[in-house]
């Protein structure tokens, strides 16, 4: 089936089987493989990106189910000059990632996260990305990162 | 890991959704945001030979006031039930129960028709809409029909929606001002309930459903009765395992499961009296 969807602001037209996961689509056909695939299961949120503007969960969708639809993974977050995303920067400064596998996904839930809610307590930054495993543990710096996010932006 | 294949088609409307089923019979599955069936298809234990996509049917995407109702669109999804200023206001006890679906990635794409149609006793919002009276809207080649929540559950991943039914809306009755309160048992925090407990209470009337206490969402009538003959919260909640069948699995024995709905009908029940 023929699907187009624009993907970090270029539109993509590609043939796809009906059964090809939008992670899969993402790293193996358009070739972006910033977007990791974790568990496979829509459980650990390695493979977060936005999907119309909002964090889904890539391995639980289909390719075909995204056609038309616009979609931006973590290769889109950085400026054309290479300037960091505020969230991406954030993270930076608060060593927010150890190993960074989790790391693209947290920065796409995040940063979905402060659209919803841009002024978040540790709390709700907690809440908002259960939906993210950082397998080094490294959850404090991680909350640290996007609190940081939110303040540089209010 | 990958579905086995399957031909996939895009619906436009209810009919042709309807049609599309007719068409395609039993080996045809609907799929609106596809996170209780996708990864079902991932770990084959799903292998529809085509997948008939809802998802885009925008019409059924809404929630109404409906005089002594609200009604939501079978398509609407989790965090728009989660957000809701109308649920809020009159249904408050789903709208904070949709808010324990998942996580929020799996909220911006799962359904409440998804999750009901889908009609697993561990999922949230069936046992919430059951606790509640609701009553679910089945379109199919002959018109509507409607279908108490109380009449829907028939076993595991079983309803009583016809093979050529799709759920359309489902209307839960407002709750006047009710206390309530949605208890969740789990050991990680996007993990499914091992144990959960939709409860309201309004006076001497009550409402609680149980999750993941068989092979249904339960309706624990017992407790209600209980309540309704003047028993304290903490005799009503005694009851609280008298309607279930629950089974044992790794997360749970059987007995543990019948104390944690005793434990949390007890601290729902106390909250939704206070």
């Amino acid at each position: 089936m023929e699907i187009t969807v624009t993907v970090n602001g270029t539109p993509q037209t590609h043939d796809v089987e009906p059964r090809l996961l939008l992670v899969q689509y993402i790293r193996e056909v358009v070739g972006l493989t910033g977007t990791n695939i974790g568990c496979d299961t829509s459980s650990c949120g390695a493979c977060s990106l936005h999907l119309n503007g909002e964090a889904v969960k890539s391995c639980t969708v289909l390719a075909v189910q995204a056609d038309g639809q616009d979609i931006r993974t973590i290769e889109g977050m950085a400026a054309a000059d290479g300037t960091l995303h505020p969230m991406q920067q954030a993270f930076m400064e608060n060593h927010g990632l150890q190993c960074g596998y989790c790391t693209p996904g947290m920065v796409m839930a995040a940063t979905s996260l402060l659209q919803e809610n841009p002024n978040p307590t540790e709390e709700d930054v907690r809440l908002g990305l259960e939906g993210n495993l950082c397998r080094c543990t490294g959850y404090h710096n991680i909350v640290k990162s996007v609190l940081a996010a939110a303040s540089a932006n209010a | 890991m990958i579905p086995a294949a399957f031909d996939y088609v895009r619906a436009e409307s209810a009919e042709e959704a309807i049609s599309l089923i007719g068409q395609h019979g039993d080996e045809a599955k609907f799929i609106a945001g596809g996170h209780s069936l996708l990864p079902m298809m991932k770990l084959r234990l799903a292998q529809p030979s085509v997948l008939i996509d809802i998802g885009r049917l925008s019409d059924l995407s809404y929630i109404r006031d409906g005089g002594d109702h609200i009604a939501i669109g079978a398509m609407t999804r989790h965090m728009d039930v989660e957000t809701s200023d109308l649920l809020e206001q009159h249904v408050p006890l789903l709208a904070h129960a949709a808010g324990h679906v998942g996580d929020p990635q799996v909220r911006h794409r799962g359904t409440i028709g998804g999750s009901i149609a889908h009609a697993d006793p561990a999922s949230d919002l069936p046992a919430t809409t059951l606790a509640l009276g609701a009553t679910y809207i089945a379109q199919g080649p002959n018109g509507t029909r409607e279908i108490a929540a109380s009449d829907f559950y028939q076993t595991f991943f079983e309803s009583a929606l016809n093979a050529d039914e799709v759920l359309t809306e489902i209307r839960v009755p407002k709750m006047n001002g009710a206390g309530w309160s949605f208890q969740k048992f789990n050991r990680r925090a996007q993990d499914w309930a091992i144990v959960g407990v939709a409860a309201w209470r309004n006076g001497d009337q009550a409402g609680v459903g149980l999750v993941n206490m068989g092979a249904t969402p339960v309706l624990a009538t017992s407790v209600a009765a209980a309540i309704a003959g003047g028993a304290s919260v903490a005799e009503a909640a005694e009851q609280a395992a008298a309607d279930a069948d629950p089974q044992a699995d790794l997360n749970a024995s059987v007995e543990y499961r019948q104390h944690l709905a005793r434990v949390l009908t007890r601290r729902a029940l106390e909250t939704a009296s206070a």
